[in-house]
């Protein structure tokens, strides 16, 4: 108990401490290096798990693919992953987007295809009978419908990336997990619980965000918690 | 209006949905489709608004094949009501029913003032409006549904089981209410049902189909009740039809007599000289007070001192049909109906038999009229189709019907308060039961 006391004790000064938040090893920098690779691999897999989620929800062609697909990319190490790309492509940015795109896709494109194919089919049948063209169906109906799935898919994405951006800092590369890769190396871990420590924050930041981005952009409709008027 | 040429619908696996049906829907009537399960009538309904394209043959409407028409213009000049409402949950009451002019650019401001209009139409408050579909009862989800396919005010109106989904109790109201906005609104409606009852109350022409895709018989409902077009249809239509045929005979036409109709100051003997069981006992306004048992009378005085039986319930000649005349028999203690005027003075009773006698050939309403339907039309019972070529009989034959049932005086609307004051034969819907 003691331990545990002393070491947030160690993570308080070493967070407090003035030299953590300025120069390039500074948590700022390390942060900002953080986010970029987080930010960029987020809008690739974005764009591919909310392109085909939508495409095979929507069309009910290929769902079969997507699970495939999905659970296949789960199986994969991420870890494992970034050792092989960079093995083959050397060392740079690209292998670890790389495994973290491969990450965050599977959550993306599995809740976005289930978000849109649960919708009902009668809701659905209503809007093509309504006369709505396809586009209109999918984002006037299906899409608003799908949102509180389609947000818990990019949140599970998001907080999945944060926390494993890390693994940026072990071919040699910045962010977050400079700090606990070399507090490994040195035996400093001041170091590495402090590092950790702010990607826990970032990851509980993401959360909120998340949060508060469901309560902004979903219809009350589809609340289920909303109590009757 | 909506007509069906040769229509067929087969499917890859080898299921026949539809099998050369055709048919024509009158403008501004209420086509009721009806049938067992796998008789194809959803298909046949979606047929209309091209959600299901047929295989073979064509529909058209107003004289133009659909397939020339883009499938969504078709559909947003179509309103169209499915089983579960199908509202979009996560849109308000209003945006719901706004869907369709928004489709068609009307503007936001326009869309909503016309859906706070459709929402009164159809019996909901304003404070609903700003609702989501979660937060309605079933009933109530039914309405926005109905209001929703009004959106942008089109000519035709499809309904795919719209009320079948809910109680015995909503049921009948919303039916009432569907019939009281037909009355106002004169669309041109094709309506499904599994439900003969519903499809006798709601529909001016009927279309019974038979498992297959087959069209049975393609007629009115009065004449769906009296001339079955074969055994499935008589099996369909179902056991009690000659009951549910009292419906659409007028309470007005009823032979009734007012002889043992006693005022309350007559004097006992009155009542013995009238060699009855049962007397009926009025007020000075003629208002049934109740029955004197002719048995039980004391011997001297008038009326007034009797004691009297309850009435049961009477029956308004201004509204009810023979129908609610032979209920209120079988329920009088003394086995006779009271008929009532508007003012509720008595007019006269009658008894089962004597009402029976409105059915049979010396009575005055429903085989009269079918007598003169079946002069007109030599073979009434061979409506049904049984190959292609018996369909164009089928087309003429309702015409024939409509005109033989338009002579009769049928009771029409009793659902929506017993206002029998807009009657004719191609009213919308009655009693039905």
């Amino acid at each position: 108990m003691n331990d545990f006391l002393n070491q947030i004790e160690l993570v308080g000064d070493w967070l407090t401490s003035s030299q953590q938040w300025s120069g390039d090893d500074g948590i700022p920098h390390r942060l900002s290096e953080h986010l970029t690779y987080s930010g960029i691999s987020l809008v690739f897999a974005t764009l591919i798990g909310l392109t085909f989620g939508l495409l095979v929800g929507h069309t009910g062609r290929g769902a079969f693919a997507v699970a495939s697909v999905a659970n296949l990319a789960r199986a994969i190490p991420t870890f494992g992953l970034v050792v092989l790309v960079v093995t083959v492509a050397g060392l740079s940015t690209t292998p670890v987007l790389v495994a973290l795109v491969a990450l965050a896709v599977p959550p993306i494109l599995i809740n976005t295809f289930e978000g849109v194919r649960g919708v009902d089919p009668d809701t659905r049948d209503a809007a093509r009978g309504m006369g709505m063209t396809g586009w209109e169906v999918l984002l006037k109906v299906e899409v608003p419908m799908a949102l509180p799935l389609i947000l818990l898919g990019l949140r599970v994405a998001a907080i999945q990336v944060v926390a494993t951006a890390t693994v940026a800092a072990y071919p040699g590369l910045g962010g977050l997990g400079r700090f606990i890769v070399d507090g490994l190396a040195r035996n400093n871990y001041e170091l590495v619980i402090g590092g950790s420590a702010v990607v826990v924050m970032l990851a509980l930041v993401v959360q909120a965000v998340f949060t508060a981005l469901r309560r902004l952009v979903v219809s009350p409709g589809l609340q289920p918690s909303a109590t009757k008027s | 209006m909506i007509r069906f040429d040769a229509v067929s619908k087969n499917y890859p696996n080898g299921t026949t949905a539809v099998d050369e049906l055709s048919l024509e829907l009158a403008e501004g009537g209420i086509t009721v489709l009806v049938g067992p399960s796998g008789c194809g009538k959803t298909t046949t309904l979606r047929m209309v608004n091209r959600m299901v394209e047929p295989t073979a043959g064509t529909v058209s409407l107003r004289g133009q094949d659909i397939r020339e028409i883009a499938a969504p213009e078709l559909r947003r000049g179509i309103g169209y009501v499915i089983q579960h409402a199908g509202l979009f949950p996560h849109r308000t009451v209003l945006d719901n029913i706004a869907t369709v002019p928004l489709l068609l650019g009307w503007g936001k401001k326009k869309a909503r003032s016309r859906a706070a209009e459709l929402l009164e139409l159809v019996g909901l408050p304003s404070s609903m409006a700003k609702r989501y579909p979660y937060q309605l009862s079933g009933g109530q989800q039914q309405r926005v549904g109905v209001a929703r396919a009004l959106g942008a005010d089109p000519p035709v109106l499809l309904m795919d089981e719209p009320f079948s989904a809910v109680d015995p109790i909503v049921r009948g109201e919303l039916q009432a209410e569907f019939i009281r906005l037909q009355k106002e609104l004169h669309k041109t409606i094709v309506f499904v049902t599994h439900d003969i009852d519903e499809a006798i109350k709601l529909g001016d022409h009927i279309a019974v189909l038979r498992t297959g895709g087959k069209l049975a018989q393609f007629d009115t409902p009065e004449r769906l009740l009296a001339h079955p077009a074969d055994d499935f249809v008589a099996d369909f239509v179902g056991q009690d039809r000659g009951i549910r045929r009292l419906s659409f005979v007028k309470a007005a036409d009823l032979p009734l007599r007012d002889g043992l109709v006693l005022p309350a100051d007559s004097p006992v003997a009155r009542a013995r000289a009238a060699d009855e069981p049962w007397v009926l006992v009025v007020d000075g306004d003629r208002r049934p007070l109740g029955w004197a048992a002719v048995a039980d009378l004391p011997s001297g005085g008038t009326l007034a001192d009797a004691a009297l039986t309850p009435l049961g319930h009477t029956f308004s000649l201004a509204g009810d049909s023979a129908r609610a005349a032979l209920d209120a028999a079988l329920l009088s203690p003394s086995r006779l109906a009271v008929g009532v005027d508007p003012q509720g003075a008595v007019v006269g009773v009658a008894d089962a038999y004597e009402l029976s006698a409105a059915m049979t050939g010396d009575g005055t309403a429903v085989d009269a009229a079918a007598e003169e339907g079946t002069a007109e039309e030599p073979t009434p019972g061979d409506a049904a189709v049984e190959e292609g070529t018996a369909e164009e009989a089928t087309a003429g034959d309702a015409v024939t019907a409509k005109d033989a049932v338009s002579k009769v005086t049928v009771v029409k609307g009793e659902t929506d308060g017993g206002s029998g004051d807009d009657v004719d034969g191609t009213g919308a819907g009655g009693d039905g039961r």
